[in-house]
């Protein structure tokens, strides 16, 4: 069987499975569409959470990212399990408490302002449709490897089944659906992983294995890592390069960013008790970690293997591989087959029969090409999204794991794809519509305008997600910085003072998410349209600080106005005190109640 | 933020654990992961230093020991203050 027809197989067969079980648990009723009916288990639930949180971001594009930059890209990982724990300590319990069935609904009636629930809405809006343009890059990528087609019509399948996917059912479906989705996704993302650890380091574990010692050549992994990597002239691996206050404030808003996406957050809107939306998010962290310890060290053994696999004889004194080799050797088909996708590509520049791959970026290098008579480096385009995918073939790895690491790409981006559009459309359906506009509606019409809502942003997501305005995990960060400035705030600030009112939280919310959303256009283009731009990540407006970790600044500047507008206002009725109060508190957490 | 307006020790109970756990939160990521890798350089880790450990592998563990340690506790201390679910 040739590796298409595996591939095929494995992400056919977790298909089948996905829509078998989706059919088998259909949602019924409104109730049961968004929050699943409240009966499931905290290990269950988190398991889901976990799915539906690790997404193309996490699986595909993440180690990509830490293996090309190393250290200072530690961010992603410090920040995407860190926001749980303010997920758990100060947010999740409370929520639950509240018992609605939106995040939105919640800052409604705490701020007693309809003005309030349709803020929320917007920002809720904004931060997931820049999430599905992320999930869409990534979707690219996996379709167009597994189909071998170029990324763009990768891309366009992609949509067209999260599209039909996402209609199918609602939270119940997606429950289950996404505890098959997490173990087919953790298998496939933990097995390659561990192969490769035992490859290199003789560790069956590779969050181990990634401080052992590289067992071809008996000093510890990462010394040989940077000595690789340095002699072409790159950073180092493991020192830190980056500025260090860009560094804090990245990890900052990716961390406040988890506690604020929705999609995360109505996961906790479905666990029996208050006690148990505690212990969720734990369980959620147990199996979101299960891949975030695996992923620095698939991150930093892909880089060795593909170092060593340019530079075959021994390092850059041994000579570069050949083009033939590439072309007829069977250890470089994965470079053939990933030329198809656009996403890699080399060029003979100096016409001397190898390429060789090395930073020409570097004063030291260039010197030493001009010597060797060699024209910049030849490995001319290797997007980052693609070494998860590609790293089994990288290691020579069975076709069996190359076909399950498929399957689990496509699983982690259609399980957040769908998360985030059931988000998507919960806000336009039950808060726009039906908490706004309508409140008439009648359920029928709530679920098609749901779906309708569903469409529309999928429509708009692949549009965008056609010249993203990053990697998958990047354009996903800037949606985290959204949801940090807005959302997160908003949430603290109605649990933990009873002070704020309706006029100083809606000013907060808006000033959050304008400031960010103007920021991040200014570096990335308006409405993310490319050549737009006035500024650029590598030099930005402000300092050294990136678009991307803007997000902790907009929550700085959220809470800041809206203490000061609150204290220029009218003081928060007695009533809704008492509901702080009681939300507290979590003795007389009964089902939740729809409005 | 609190303006401790919850006149029962539940609420300051709460605020207490969480301000403790929040403080070993920052101590392992921003900490010793950013800030204070350098004066962890010493300590020697598989081929790099303690703050690369922290920052790839030792922050996740202690933020997973965090939230198990809060649920844990703050559990029990419903049940002490009577407003645990019944």
């Amino acid at each position: 069987m040739d590796q298409f027809t595996i591939n095929l197989l494995f992400v056919g067969s977790s298909f089948a499975l996905y829509i078998g079980i989706a059919i088998w648990a259909r949602a019924g009723s409104t109730s049961e569409f968004y929050a699943a009916g409240r009966g499931v288990h905290p290990v269950t639930n988190g398991m889901a959470t976990a799915a539906d949180w690790m997404s193309a971001a996490s699986f595909i594009s993440m180690a990509g990212l830490i293996a090309f930059t190393g250290y200072d890209n530690s961010s992603f990982l410090m920040g995407w399990t860190g926001g749980y724990v303010l997920l758990a300590l100060l947010l999740a319990p409370y929520l639950r408490k509240f018992g609605k069935f939106t995040v939105s609904e919640f800052i409604g009636d705490r701020f007693y302002s309809q003005t309030a629930r349709i803020v929320a809405v917007i920002c809720l809006i904004v931060a997931s449709t820049t999430y599905v343009i992320g999930q869409m890059t990534g979707v690219g990528v996996a379709f167009g490897r597994f189909l071998e087609v170029d990324n763009t019509t990768g891309l366009l399948i992609g949509a067209c089944v999260v599209f039909a996917y996402a209609v199918f059912g609602g939270m119940k479906g997606v429950t289950y659906t996404q505890v098959a989705q997490y173990v087919v996704l953790i298998t496939a993302y933990t097995i390659p992983a561990i192969f490769i650890s035992l490859q290199l380091t003789g560790n069956p574990i590779p969050g181990l294995g990634l401080f052992g010692d590289d067992v071809a050549s008996g000093v510890p992994l990462l010394t040989k890592l940077d000595q690789v990597v340095t002699e072409l002239g790159f950073n180092s691996y493991t020192a830190h390069h980056s500025n260090t206050l860009n560094m804090v404030l990245f990890t900052l808003s990716l961390m406040i960013g988890t506690a604020g996406l929705p999609h995360v957050i109505m996961r906790f809107f479905t666990v029996p008790k208050v006690s148990d939306a505690r212990w969720s998010a734990g369980w959620a962290l147990v199996f979101i970690a299960l891949l975030y310890l695996t992923a620095p060290a698939v991150g930093a053994m892909a880089r060795l293997n593909i170092t060593e696999m340019m530079w075959p004889n021994g390092g850059i004194n041994g000579g570069a591989v050949s083009v033939e080799a590439i072309a007829d050797d069977p250890k470089y088909d994965w470079m053939d087959t990933w030329q198809k996708t656009g996403l890699l590509d080399w060029e003979d520049k100096n016409g001397d029969g190898k390429i060789q791959y090395y930073n020409d970026k570097n004063a030291e290098m260039q010197t030493l090409a001009e010597e060797k008579g060699w024209k910049g480096n030849e490995l001319t385009k290797f997007n980052r999204d693609i070494l998860v995918l590609a790293n089994p073939e990288i290691a020579n790895l069975p076709s069996w794991v190359i076909g399950l690491v498929a399957a689990g790409g496509l699983a982690a981006a259609l399980s957040t794809a769908a998360g985030l559009l059931l988000a998507i459309s919960s806000a336009v359906s039950h808060d726009l519509i039906k908490g706004a506009y309508n409140p008439k509606i009648s359920e029928k019409g709530e679920l098609l305008s749901a779906r309708i809502a569903m469409a529309v942003a999928i429509v708009v997501a692949t549009y965008l997600g056609l010249n993203p305005p990053g990697f998958a995990a990047q354009t996903v960060a800037l949606a985290f910085g959204l949801a940090a400035a807005s959302i997160f705030p908003a949430l603290m600030m109605g649990i933990f003072s009873t002070r704020i009112n309706n006029i100083g939280a809606v000013s907060g919310m808006l000033a959050g998410l304008v400031v960010t959303l103007v920021y991040i256009f200014l570096h990335k283009g308006w409405f993310f349209i490319p050549g737009t731009n006035s500024f650029t990540d590598a030099d930005p407006l402000l300092g050294p600080i990136k678009s991307t970790s803007f997000g902790a600044i907009g929550a700085a500047v959220n809470f800041l106005v809206a203490y000061v507008v609150t204290g220029m206002t009218k003081e928060t009725p007695q009533a809704i005190k008492d509901l702080v109060e009681s939300v507290r508190v979590p003795r007389g957490a009964g089902v939740a109640q729809d409005h | 933020m609190s303006e401790n307006s919850s006149n029962n020790g539940y609420w300051s109970a709460n605020m207490r654990i969480i301000s403790i756990s929040l403080v070993i939160w920052a101590l392992v990521s921003f900490g010793f992961g950013i800030l204070l890798r350098p004066l962890l350089s010493g300590i020697a880790v598989g081929g790099t230093d303690l703050g690369f450990w922290f920052a790839q592998q030792g922050s996740i563990l202690v933020f997973l020991a965090i939230i198990f340690f809060y649920a844990f506790r703050m559990n029990k201390v419903d049940r002490e203050h009577g407003v645990d679910e019944e």
